[in-house]
């Protein structure tokens, strides 16, 4: 502090000598001689701000009326404008430094890896029985035409078939899924074809549900729209040894679904009822809101391939244990070539079986490792300094001009 | 017409090239027709002829807009971008069914958009009306009924009207002048709004009106003026007047033009001529060119692709979706039975049997979803992050001139990155480079020469010729200078540093050739045009003169014992030292003629007559042109005084020759009869035929001496060229002086240096010289372009050995003059003369005109194709900032023209290494960044739409909800963007002006080149990839929750969403290089907006939100799964973007890369070899002085 003081003072008695204007930045600790029409730097070895905190910037003048030693200096401090308008603000400035990217790379490495092994841990608890039974379950005289059978009002369509055995407990609660592939429930025609005014309560609005929109009656089909119309209606029953399994229907979708956007005050009226038949039918004498089928129904899936719930199954099932459905197969995904599945799942905290999580996560966590290994060798097999400027070589003719002047 | 009375005589004696009349021939015979119909009657307004007239008023209006047309003509404005109209468009498609998404969510954004630029132009508009008020609304005083004057405002004032104007006020309209407060009626007029010239024009009423001088008189004025019609021309005038019976003709020489300013008289009447937008300064705004960076004209190609792009993914869409649909149709049964075709009615149009119609609006339908590629908010966001840049430039304290009181500023925002760009200045020297003041500091009289001073240029030319001194002696004779200067407690007066004792203080009279010394006094005292003001109070004299030049001569006259203080229109009076008595006695010297200076004769002078009615003609000007007018017995000093010119010249001095001439009084009348008839003709050649008189007279001249005038180096000016030049930026410098002039001050703003090869190119040989004096003007043609031909060939033979190696020289300095310059910028020369002129380091034009700067400007911004920045501080510097990339105004002394011609304005030439290195740099770089950073952010988005409408066979439904797609490009994206626009530092300014090669990055445009856009759109693309197939392959089938709910269509949505919003705020923080809390807030807050949006958006209704209702809170948020995809996905997506920044600033670094480590190196970065950058010069001379302070302090 002290050398600070006495440093300015020196400062100050040449610039009285020179007769010149003395700026001292204290950003940068250097001062700035005005000589003349010269400006020259003057560096400091100390830091201003030590000696003078809150201020950035002094203007020394210098009185130039008397040259002797008892000269009358005075001081104009001049506070920066702001350090905003200087674009001289606080600021963090990152930069990849070496030790930054290793650090980077090596963190994303320690999170990842663990994430990725415990996502495929919960993945492989879970207990996924999946069968798919679209074509097995097409009588074999039907086998050349499957759309005639599905579409036929006189064929069985009641199917018996065993699941694969159960391959480890699955504990309650256990979740019925169907599974439809190639099926574009996100066609935007599909999207599109439905009321929620409608559903939500306003029986006689079936604007953009054409064209399910009237029944033969004339009279507005609620639920309308090509979604309810299209209504999923294979029906399932599970028995283990002759022992059937009770199937769960409730609080199979969102609860706000049930409250806020199905209706408890609207029954469906005239559903089925237009020229073609779609897919189920639904019971008239049960408001919209706890028709869940149909709810589950009417969210629409994001991919051609989709699952929806069906059931749950309130009970364990043990090991081995083997399950007979007896299906209805009633839904026609035989026309554009799609197919059916059941599928019976536990769950876990990540959801249902989801082994690509915790691969990519171990992948992604096993290449940052990768990296910051190749990172370090290459640091070492080719070193360089950082901030060498060797190859900036202005740099040398920097000092040139300078000299020569 | 004839001249009678003697007053007038007179007159025509004093204003020698002014007061010549028009005769009736010539343009007076167009009166009246096409062209010249303009009536005005005099002094009766209300005349019901006069009404008939229906002249424009007096108000002036510059606005764009009005208050009735400013919606539709600014909306047509907005429409006049490519991308607007395409957003118009989509807007007004979007209210039919076609629309993926719902109309308000498309207009929204682009009302916002159109909105906040309508808004801008409004807040400019209205300023240039407040200007307009208040113009309109100043007073003046006019000439009413009751034949008084009263005041009213200018906007009140109607044609015909007669008002009287003050001093130093302006003129509310042109005016013809009527009569003036000098009984003469003349009157002095300022012209610095008009054409930027800062000497006093003369104006002059007729005889016959300048009578009028009362307000009594002018109640029976009534004439009519017949007169030209409104035209832009500022330099002539056709017009007659009848007036009491005659008709006189009318010429410039009446006019008053709107803007400009009375000087010097009392007040003058004038009759209003033309008013509001009919007179010439309003005829001739017209707005300067307007002027593009090239970054968005690049900008407009990237768009033009990314439409390219949209195109063909819509068209691809429809192709598929056309081929889909014409599956669906299989025998007259439809496969996809679910999608029923059906009435016409329905939402989506889909009918199998007509799959090329569906394919057709599904085109439609697609160019409104892919919409997301065009950045519609990429123009508004440039615009303010443009402005608000301007106004860093603006308020820098760096940039602010305390002397003047003047900052930086930043006329347009459009080229704010252009400044980073710069490939080469083109400068005008002085008033640039020099502070043009002037200041007397030697002169050689009588072949001795006078004035100790020492130059700039002669202490870097000491210091060149010496070497580099280690301990800097030299620089302590410097230093020595400066403290012998202060002891000396000398009063400092401008335009003066001269000291010699030997003719100070009136000790000239000692000197051997005292006579000699007078009469070189008396020529500065009275060979001039300056005019004299007295202060009232203090008694003191000082001058306003053409050009600082002048001023100092008279001053350097005046400190020297010749005061000139008084101009009546006859003579000129002085205060003179009488060297026989040694007292002060004033002298009057009738004053005959003046000749007065122009760039061909290149020198003026006076005809007197003294007191003691002797006549003598002085005479000062270019020593090429007073020393072969010289008699044979007037060279009694002729070669010391070349000597001294030389020496002069060298030492970076303008020179000026002085002589006179005692003239014989028949000779003279015989000589004065011939002048004024030649004054006095109307033909073509008259100028030429008064140049032969003057020349005819100015003979036999006796040399007296020499002056010498340094306009002295702004401050910092070498340190900054220096500076510039290690930025990789070349320097030419255009200069009207002499080449030796210009030579040296190019070394002292080290522009040349010592190691420098110098090429001259030059006419100034002998045998051209000869073929002159021969005068066969064919022959010297042939003679110069052989000449200018062979000279550069030797200098690209030259370069041409440098660059092989086997020349030690490296770099190379190219000096023309202004006549081989006019040879070389001709067409078969342009080429070659071009070809070395790019391969010098630095270049100086000498004697060139204003039009050969401008042409060079071109030819440099043509040829190189690269960007050119022109700075200049004179009106004769205009035609070069507007042809150039960017035009840089010093406002400095001469006049306002060049800064009002120019994109920014600085104070001092200084200041431009810091609007360049800094402010250019940072705002390349932001600019460029952003811009980039747009469009990675919109494909990104965009492509995820793309690759969810390839899952859902191209029906065109978008994978998120309308209104988060409406809001991300307004909430969740731009701020941060702005953010970076207007902050982003990549090093700070200190560091940028330290290592002045960063700039390079600008100049070779490496932040704007095709690879960098490309590889961003590509980063862009796979980002979009990554995001969707990470999304939707963990997500789907199976359920995402332990309650075993599985992911629909909303779900997806949400999730993809956010992926996206932190990806593109993440891959913003890890490409910007300065946090501050600013971007901290955008950045995390955009991120932070959107969980707020999701949750206030959800929970309202869900016929508003349809699939957004509740689904953050109630499905996505309780799932892990849902967080893991998010922290995957934005890892794994920015992972490539990372790695090769890590690898590349490491192993391949950009030249920012190594600075910023350099900083990171050093803690206290600030004291990296300082010292070093010392220059030797003031490291000796602060040795010097610490030497000093400690033999004082003993």
């Amino acid at each position: 502090m002290e050398a600070a003081v006495h440093e300015v003072t020196k400062l100050l008695r040449l610039a009285e000598l020179l007769q010149c204007t003395a700026t001292i930045n204290a950003y940068n600790n250097s001062c700035y001689l005005l000589v003349g029409s010269t400006v020259s730097l003057f560096p400091f070895r100390f830091s201003i701000q030590q000696c003078f905190p809150a201020m950035s910037l002094y203007e020394l003048k210098c009185s130039t009326e008397n040259i002797s030693m008892e000269h009358r200096t005075y001081f104009t401090i001049k506070f920066p404008d702001s350090r905003f308008s200087q674009q001289e603000l606080p600021a963090c400035k990152p930069i990849l430094s070496p030790g930054w990217v290793v650090s980077i790379f090596i963190t994303i490495g320690i999170v990842f890896i663990p994430i990725g092994f415990a996502a495929l841990f919960a993945s492989e608890r879970v207990v996924e029985l999946q069968f798919k039974y679209d074509q097995d379950c097409v009588p074999p005289k039907y086998k050349n035409d499957m759309v005639a059978y599905i579409q036929s009002n006189k064929t069985d369509k009641t199917c018996m078939r065993k699941m694969p055995a159960v391959s480890s407990k699955m504990k309650a609660p256990i979740y019925v899924y169907y599974q439809i592939d190639h099926y574009f429930q996100n066609h935007r025609r599909y999207v599109k074809s439905r009321n929620d005014k409608q559903l939500r309560g306003d029986e006689n609005n079936t604007a953009d549900c054409a064209p399910e929109r009237y029944a033969k009656n004339g009279q507005p089909i609620v639920p309308c729209g090509l979604i309810a119309w299209s209504l999923f209606n294979d029906t399932y029953k599970f028995s283990v040894q002759n022992k059937s399994i009770a199937v769960s229907k409730k609080d199979i979708t969102w609860k706000s679904d049930r409250e806020k956007k199905f209706s408890s005050k609207v029954y469906p009226k005239n559903f089925q009822e237009g020229g073609l038949i779609g897919g189920a039918k639904l019971n008239s004498s049960i408001p919209l809101s706890e028709q869940e089928d149909l709810i589950v129904w009417m969210r629409t899936a994001a991919l051609p391939s989709f699952r929806k719930l069906y059931g749950r199954i309130e009970e364990d099932l043990e090991a081995h244990d083997q399950i007979t459905i007896e299906l209805q197969n009633n839904y026609n995904t035989y026309s554009f070539k799609g197919s059916k599945s059941i599928i019976i799942s536990t769950a876990s905290w990540i959801g249902g079986k989801n082994d690509l999580m915790g691969i990519a996560y171990l992948t992604i966590g096993g290449m940052s490792l990768f990296l910051a290994i190749c990172f370090i060798l290459m640091y070492v097999l080719k070193p360089r300094p950082l901030g060498d400027t060797s190859y900036l070589s202005w740099n040398r003719n920097a000092s040139g001009v300078n000299l020569r002047f | 017409m004839p001249r009678e009375g003697k007053r007038t005589i007179l007159f025509s004696k004093l204003y020698s090239f002014a007061c010549w009349r028009v005769k009736f021939e010539d343009v007076h015979a167009d009166i009246g027709t096409r062209g010249y119909s303009r009536v005005v009657y005099c002094n009766e307004p209300d005349n019901s002829e006069a009404m008939q007239l229906r002249y424009r008023g007096n108000y002036v209006s510059t606005t764009k807009y009005s208050a009735a047309n400013f919606i539709p003509k600014s909306l047509f404005e907005q429409f006049r971008r490519v991308a607007n109209i395409y957003f118009l468009v989509v807007a007004c498609v979007s209210f039919s069914p076609l629309a993926p998404f719902k109309a308000v969510s498309v207009l929204v954004p682009l009302l916002v958009v159109i909105g906040a630029t309508m808004v801008k132009e409004a807040i400019e508009d209205w300023r240039r009306r407040k200007q307009d008020v208040e113009a309109n609304n100043r007073k003046v005083k006019v000439y009413g009924r009751n034949n008084t004057f009263i005041e009213t405002r200018w906007k009140k004032l109607r044609v015909g009207d007669i008002v009287k104007v003050h001093k130093n006020e302006y003129f509310p309209a042109d005016l013809f002048l009527l009569s003036s407060s000098y009984e003469d009626g003349v009157c002095y007029v300022e012209t610095m709004n008009l054409d930027g010239e800062t000497n006093l024009k003369l104006k002059r009423a007729l005889e016959v009106t300048s009578l009028l001088n009362d307000e009594n008189s002018l109640e029976r004025f009534r004439a009519m003026m017949k007169c030209e019609d409104p035209n832009e021309n500022l330099y002539s005038f056709v017009g007659t007047l009848d007036y009491n019976g005659g008709k006189y003709p009318l010429s410039l020489q009446q006019m008053l033009l709107r803007d400009s300013k009375l000087k010097n008289t009392e007040h003058v009447y004038g009759v209003v001529v033309f008013t509001g937008h009919d007179t010439k300064v309003m005829q001739n705004a017209t707005d300067p060119p307007s002027k593009r960076s090239k970054i968005e004209m690049k900008m407009d190609k990237i768009i033009f692709i990314l439409f390219s792009i949209l195109f063909v993914i819509a068209l691809a869409g429809s192709f598929f979706f056309g081929v889909y649909t014409k599956k669906d149709d299989s025998g007259g049964k439809i496969t996809r039975w679910y999608l029923r075709p059906g009435p016409k009615d329905s939402v989506v149009y889909y009918d199998p049997k007509r799959p090329a119609l569906a394919a057709l609006l599904h085109f439609l339908t697609a160019l409104m979803l892919y919409g997301y590629l065009i950045p519609i908010s990429l123009y508004v966001s440039i615009e303010m992050v443009k402005v608000l840049q301007s106004i860093f430039i603006n308020r820098d304290q760096d940039m602010y001139y305390e002397e003047t009181d003047r900052p930086a500023r930043a006329r347009t925002s459009n080229l704010n990155e252009e400044l980073g760009q710069i490939d080469m200045i083109l400068s005008d020297k002085t008033g640039t480079l020099t502070c043009n003041s002037m200041e007397f500091i030697k002169c050689s009289i009588a072949g001795t020469g006078y004035g100790h001073g020492m130059t700039e240029v002669e202490m870097a030319l000491a210091n060149r010729r010496e070497g580099v001194p280690e301990n800097g002696h030299i620089a302590s004779d410097v230093a020595e200078r400066s403290i012998g200067d202060a002891d000396g407690s000398r009063k400092l007066i401008k335009g003066f540093n001269f000291s010699d004792e030997r003719i100070m203080n009136g000790h000239w009279v000692n000197e051997p050739h005292s006579d000699t010394i007078q009469k070189f006094l008396r020529v500065l005292a009275i060979c001039h045009t300056a005019l004299p003001v007295v202060n009232k109070q203090t008694g003191e004299i000082s001058y306003e003169a053409e050009s600082p030049d002048e001023a100092a001569f008279v001053i350097a006259a005046r400190e020297l014992g010749f005061e000139f203080f008084e101009r009546t229109q006859t003579s000129i009076s002085l205060h003179e030292l009488d060297y026989k008595t040694g007292e002060k006695v004033d002298r009057e010297y009738e004053l005959l003629q003046i000749l007065e200076f122009n760039s061909s004769r290149k020198r003026m002078s006076v005809i007197v007559r003294s007191p003691e009615n002797r006549l003598f003609l002085l005479c000062k000007g270019a020593d090429s042109a007073i020393f072969e007018r010289l008699a044979k017995d007037g060279r009694q000093f002729e070669v010391q005084t070349k000597g001294h010119i030389h020496k002069y010249a060298e030492a970076g001095l303008r020179t000026l020759v002085v002589a006179y001439r005692e003239l014989g009084v028949e000779e003279y009348k015989v000589w004065e009869q011939m002048f004024l008839k030649a004054k006095a003709s109307l033909t073509e050649d008259r100028d030429a035929l008064i140049d032969e008189l003057a020349d005819k007279i100015e003979r036999e001249l006796i040399l007296l001496g020499v002056t010498a005038v340094e306009d002295k180096l702004q401050k910092g000016v070498p340190e900054c060229i220096s500076k510039l030049a290690l930025a990789g930026i070349k320097i030419w410098v255009l200069t009207g002086d002499k080449m030796e002039t210009a030579v040296n001050i190019g070394y002292a703003c080290s522009l040349l240096r010592q190691d420098m090869k110098r090429i001259v190119i030059s006419l100034d040989s002998p045998d051209i010289n000869a073929l002159e004096k021969q005068g066969d003007k064919g022959a010297i043609q042939k003679a110069c372009l052989a000449s200018i031909r062979k000279q550069i060939g030797e200098g690209s033979s030259q370069i041409d050995e440098a660059r092989k190696g086997s020349s030690s020289a490296k770099a190379f300095g190219l000096i023309i003059d202004g006549k081989s310059l006019e040879y070389s910028l001709k067409k078969d020369l342009e080429m070659s003369f071009f070809e070395l002129a790019i391969n010098c380091a630095s270049v100086i034009c000498c004697r060139s005109t204003p039009k050969q700067k401008a042409l060079v400007t071109r030819l440099v911004k043509n040829k190189t194709g690269k960007i050119t920045l022109a700075i200049g501080d004179g009106a004769n510097d205009v035609g070069m900032l507007q042809e150039a990339d960017i035009g840089v105004g010093i406002s400095g002394v001469e006049g306002m023209q060049a800064v009002m011609a120019s994109d920014f304005s600085i104070a001092q030439f200084r200041f431009l290494e810091r609007l360049l290195l800094v402010h250019g740099h940072w705002c390349y770089r932001r600019i460029s960044m952003m811009i980039c950073y747009f469009f990675y952010k919109n494909i990104t988005f965009g492509f995820t739409l793309f690759w969810f409408e390839a899952h859902n066979s191209f029906s065109g439904l978008p994978a998120y909800n309308d209104w988060y797609m409406s809001c991300y490009n307004v909430f969740f994206t731009s701020l941060p963007v702005i953010a970076l626009g207007v902050f982003d530092q990549d090093v700070s300014a200190r560091l940028c002006l330290k290592y002045p090669s960063l700039y390079l990055e600008g100049v070779e445009n490496i932040l704007f080149s095709w690879i960098r856009i490309i590889g961003w759109m590509f980063n862009g693309l796979l980002s979009s990839i990554i995001i969707f197939f990470f999304t939707t392959n963990s997500m789907i089938p199976q359920p995402f929750r332990r309650d075993g709910q599985v992911t629909d269509y909303e779900v997806l949505g949400v999730t993809m969403y956010t992926c996206v919003v932190w990806v593109v705020n993440c891959q913003m923080a890890i490409s910007i290089n300065y946090f501050t809390w600013i971007q901290h807030l955008f950045i995390w807050g955009s991120i932070a907006f959107w969980y707020i949006f999701l949750v206030v958006y959800g929970s309202i209704s869900p016929i508003r939100s349809t699939t957004a209702y509740q689904v953050f809170v109630e499905e996505c948020a309780p799932s892990p799964l849902y967080w893991l995809v998010t922290l995957l996905v934005v890892i794994c997506t920015l992972l490539p973007y990372f790695s090769y920044r890590a690898f590349q600033t490491r192993f391949k670094p950009m030249r920012h890369d190594v600075i910023q480590q350099k900083r990171l190196l050093s803690h206290n970065d600030d004291q990296i070899d300082a010292s070093g950058e010392l220059p030797v010069r003031v490291r000796g001379k602060l040795q010097h002085l610490r030497q000093r302070l400690r033999e004082r302090e003993s």
